[in-house]
This record gives structure tokens, C-alpha cells and sequence, in this order.
């Protein structure tokens, strides 16, 4: 009982311990396929265009929904110790802070990580990434690099643009819509936003574009070793709902790391 | 027989528990047809797997031109693996790739051949097997025949010297099936590659096999003339042909 209790227990912790091996391989041959030639231009301006270009209109609206909500909060509270003016600083520091990175990270897992992980496991399964070794192709190179430099392209884009957005969504409810005052809008927080908080910003998108793209593709690459995945179709979409929570979760919990290290 | 291209001697392959190849050793004669059969889960695609070097054994050799194929890495492994030609079960067509860039996938990558050049030998290739005008369509479009055929196709470009074929066959019904199984053989007597075909299309595809190895609890049968199949008297050779060849005679004299 006790000793089946333990041979269990060591059975998974060699398992996972595998596991993480074999994501730490993954990562590096994506990273070395940059360096192998030849570079397969099209292909990374084919996946810009399926991770970031198609993202546009889902970016556009969560970011101008997130700032609009934040104009309403933000100027509902500072109401209360009458410091409307300090609205644009609150939304803008937020939204370049925490809010960009984060929520344009999650929405890139939900729309394109969850695609990545999918096709690529399918392409497992039909034996597809095994014809590409057997032709002497590169997988990494061929398939899984152009999805990982798109993807580290693209993240950090999308996320600037979630925060130009989210602030004239703010600025639309905060002034517009509640009668703040325009200028001190944009002055408090031109004088706020310092360059460290923008560097926050961009170094966590590209550490989350990097957690998208490593635990999608490289759930998928893998769906065959996942154990109690299952097979077929069926091993794919489980692998893909686990792939995304497990990347959504990923991006939480670096994100709260990197604040308290960038502070 | 002649020369073998490929010698497997000792072969072992488990995955955790589960003992899949318990040492097998078996001769691929060169220029022939050898057929692998054997029930579902037996490993027969595992030993094409391990022939083509995509997964390694725990024991044994599988050496072609001398060159131990479960042991070399990197550059060499390619080299080896430029000998091969795969046509895998669901012949693995890339499904962002149209018919023509499937077929012209080796090429590009493995080759410096010319867009011109490419554009001549894909069509001559598509033509030869009978898909001419499906160039542009893609992998979802065609019906499973043609798959296999765009994969025969791409699996011809580098002039393989070994042909694999996974389970070539299921999916199709029997009429495609013997279409198909004709069409190898016309290819073969052109090209002259030796092919491991493995199948289930027992016994027509006998009728094409020069060697047949029946894989069955982790051990190689094999077997030169398809006939002594039928003729054994060994008990679990009884067993086998009885339980996953189901009524052989009869199929035989229905065809
Ligand atoms: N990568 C793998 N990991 C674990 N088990 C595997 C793997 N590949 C094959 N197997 C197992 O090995 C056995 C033989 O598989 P396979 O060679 O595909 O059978 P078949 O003879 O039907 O082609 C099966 O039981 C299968 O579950
Ligand atoms: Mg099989």
C-alpha cells in the first residue's frame, strides 16, 4: 500500500521531470532554429500576419473596453478625494504597467496560442512533423521558429497598441463622457509615466510572447508523450485546453514575479 | 535472394512496461518487395520507425550500407535517412501546402534545383501517377487515393534507394486498393528501389511480395516464399494465419 503509494509518487516525478526536460530541449532548438538556415521569410510574415495582424480587432476592442472601464472607476474614486485630474496618470500607469501586458498576453494565448497548439498537435498526430524528419527537414526550423519569432514580434506590438488604445478609451469615458478636464488628462500623465514603467511593459510582453509560444507549440510538438492525453483527435483538444490554462497561468504568475523584480 | 540493403539483428523496443520487439532479426533483400504484417498494436510501424531512425532501439542493429542507423546523429542521420522514402499511413501531407509545393517540398529544401527544373520534374512526377490538374488543390480537397498518391509522389523527388509504405491501403476500398497496390508495382519495376510495405491486405498484397515477415509477440516470422504461409504447420504460425488473416483460402479463390 505504502510502497505502491511511493513507487506512484516517483513515477510521476520522473515523468514530469522528463517532462521538463524535453520543454527545455524544445525551447532551445526553437531558439536555435533562428540560426539555421535557410530562414524561411515568408513563413514568419505568414504567422505575423495569423498571430498579430488577425489579432488586431480583438486587441482594439479589449483595449478600449479596458480603458473606458478604468476612465469609469478611476474617475468615480478620485472623485471621492477630488483628484479628477490625476485620472490619466491611474489609467495610463495601469494600463502600461499591468493591464496591457497581461490581458493583451491572455487574449494572444485564447485566439492564437490555442490555434498554435492545435495545429501543431494535429500535425503530430498525422505524422506530418515525422515526414519532415524523414525528408531531412528541420521541424524546428520549418514550423516551429516562425511561430516563435512571430510571436515575439508580434506580443509586444499588440500590447502597445492595447495601451494607446485603453488610454483614448479612458480619456473618451474619464473626459469625454464624465466631464474631466482634457489637459490635465494627458499632463498627469505625461508627468507620471516615467521611462522604467514603460520598459515594464515591454519586457513583460516579451517574456509572456515567449511563454505563449514556448508552452503552445511545445504542448503540441509533444501531444504524442503527454501522458493521459489520449490519442487522436481527442489528444489534441485536451492538450489544448491544458496548453492554454497552463500558459494563462504562466503569464499570471511571471507577471507578478516581474513586478517585484522590476520595481 | 539478393544482397540485403538492410540488416536488422537483435532489434528491441519497449515503451515503459510494454515490450513491443523482443529482439528480431530480419534481412530487407535489396530491389524487392518485402511485406510486413502482423495484428494491430504488433509493432510494425515501430520497425519502420526504427528503420527510418525516428525512434531508437534499446538493443540490437539496423545497419544499411554497413552503417549502424540506430547509433549515428546529426549530418549522418540525414544522410542515412536520404536513402528513404516514406509513404505514411495517412500519407502526412503538410495541409498549408498545395499538391504541387508538397511535391516540390523536397526539392526546394533538400536541393538547389532551379524553380523551372522544380516546376518540370513535380508535373512530370503528378503526371506519371496520374494526378495531373490536382496541383493546385490542397490536402483537405482530395479523397484519400489521392493522398496516398501526392505522397508516393513527394516520397519519389530524391530518388529514394528504400521505399516504406505504412498501411498504403486503409481507407480505400478493395477496388482502390488493387489500383493502388498496381500502381506500386508499375513504379517499382521503373524506379527499382526496394519497398517494405506494411499491410493488412492479406493475402493481395502477397502477390507482391518477394519476402513476407509476420511480427507477432515481439518476434519476426520470416517467411521467403508467401506460399509457406499457408503450407506451415508450425503451430503458432496455425494460430497467427487462423486469428488475423481470418479465412485466407477463402479470399484466395474468391479473387
Ligand atoms: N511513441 C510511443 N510511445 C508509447 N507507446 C508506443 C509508441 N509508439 C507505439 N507505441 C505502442 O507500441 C505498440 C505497437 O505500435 P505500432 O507499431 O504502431 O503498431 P502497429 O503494428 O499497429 O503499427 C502499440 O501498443 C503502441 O501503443
Ligand atoms: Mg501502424
Amino acid at each position: 500500500m505504502i510502497l505502491a503509494l511511493i513507487e506512484r509518487l516517483g513515477d510521476a516525478a520522473l515523468y514530469h521531470i522528463s517532462d521538463l526536460g524535453r520543454m527545455g530541449f524544445f525551447l532551445l532548438s526553437s531558439v536555435l532554429g533562428i540560426f539555421r538556415r535557410p530562414f524561411r521569410f515568408s513563413a514568419l510574415i505568414r504567422q505575423i500576419r495569423q498571430i498579430g495582424a488577425d489579432s488586431l480587432g480583438v486587441i482594439f476592442f479589449t483595449g478600449g473596453f479596458t480603458g473606458m472601464v478604468l476612465g469609469l472607476q478611476g474617475y468615480y474614486t478620485l472623485s471621492k478625494f477630488g483628484s479628477e485630474g490625476l485620472l490619466g496618470s491611474a489609467v495610463g500607469l495601469s494600463l502600461i504597467r499591468e493591464l496591457g501586458p497581461v490581458l493583451t498576453a491572455l487574449m494572444v494565448t485564447g485566439r492564437a496560442g490555442s490555434a498554435m497548439c492545435a495545429e501543431i498537435g494535429i500535425m503530430r498526430n498525422s505524422e506530418q512533423i515525422d515526414a519532415l524528419e524523414c525528408m531531412s527537414i528541420d521541424p524546428f526550423r520549418f514550423l516551429i521558429t516562425p511561430k516563435f519569432l512571430a510571436t515575439l514580434i508580434a506580443v509586444p506590438l499588440l500590447t502597445q497598441l492595447f495601451d494607446l488604445v485603453g488610454i483614448f478609451g479612458g480619456y473618451l469615458v474619464g473626459v469625454k463622457l464624465l466631464g474631466g478636464n482634457p489637459g490635465a488628462y494627458f499632463s498627469s500623465m505625461a508627468q507620471s509615466v516615467a521611462n522604467q514603467d514603460i520598459n515594464m511593459g515591454i519586457i513583460k510582453s516579451f517574456i509572456f510572447a515567449v511563454l505563449i509560444a514556448w508552452i503552445c507549440t511545445g504542448r503540441g510538438y509533444f501531444v504524442h508523450q503527454i501522458r493521459g492525453a489520449g490519442f487522436g483527435a481527442e489528444g489534441v483538444s485536451r492538450v489544448t485546453t491544458h496548453a492554454v490554462v497552463l500558459a494563462s497561468i504562466s503569464i499570471l504568475v511571471w507577471d507578478y514575479l516581474l513586478t517585484a523584480i522590476l520595481l | 535472394m539478393s544482397e540485403p540493403i538492410i540488416r536488422l539483428t537483435g532489434v528491441r523496443k519497449s515503451f515503459g512496461s510494454q515490450v513491443v520487439l523482443d529482439g528480431i532479426d530480419v534481412d530487407i533483400p535489396a530491389g524487392r518487395t518485402t511485406v510486413i504484417a502482423g495484428g494491430s498494436g504488433q509493432g510494425k510501424s515501430v520497425t519502420l520507425k526504427l528503420i527510418l531512425g525516428l525512434i531508437r532501439p534499446d538493443a540490437g542493429q539496423i545497419l544499411l550500407d554497413g552503417r549502424d542507423i540506430a547509433r549515428v546523429r546529426g549530418r549522418e542521420l540525414r544522410e542515412l535517412r536520404a536513402n528513404f522514402g516514406v509513404l505514411f499511413q495517412g500519407a502526412a501531407l503538410l495541409d498549408s501546402l498545395s499538391v504541387f509545393d508538397n511535391v516540390a517540398l523536397p526539392l526546394r529544401e533538400r536541393t538547389r534545383t532551379s524553380e523551372d527544373d522544380i516546376r518540370k520534374q513535380v508535373l512530370a512526377t503528378l503526371d506519371r501517377l496520374g494526378l495531373n490538374g490536382a496541383e493546385d488543390k490542397f490536402p483537405a480537397q482530395l479523397s484519400g487515393g489521392m493522398k496516398k498518391r501526392v505522397g508516393l509522389a513527394r516520397a519519389l523527388q530524391l530518388q529514394p534507394r528504400v521505399m516504406l509504405f505504412d498501411e498504403p491501403t486503409t481507407g480505400l476500398d478493395p477496388e482502390k486498393t488493387l489500383e493502388i497496390y498496381h500502381l506500386f508495382y508499375q513504379i517499382q519495376q521503373q524506379l527499382g528501389y526496394t519497398a517494405i510495405i506494411v499491410s493488412h491486405d492479406i493475402p493481395k498484397v502477397f502477390n507482391l511480395a518477394d519476402q513476407v515477415v509476420i511480427l507477432n509477440n515481439g518476434k519476426a516470422l520470416v517467411f521467403a516464399d508467401p506460399q509457406d504461409i499457408q503450407r506451415s504447420s508450425a503451430p503458432d504460425i496455425r494460430e497467427f494465419v487462423t486469428k488475423t488473416m481470418g479465412d485466407v483460402y477463402l479470399s484466395r479463390e474468391m479473387e
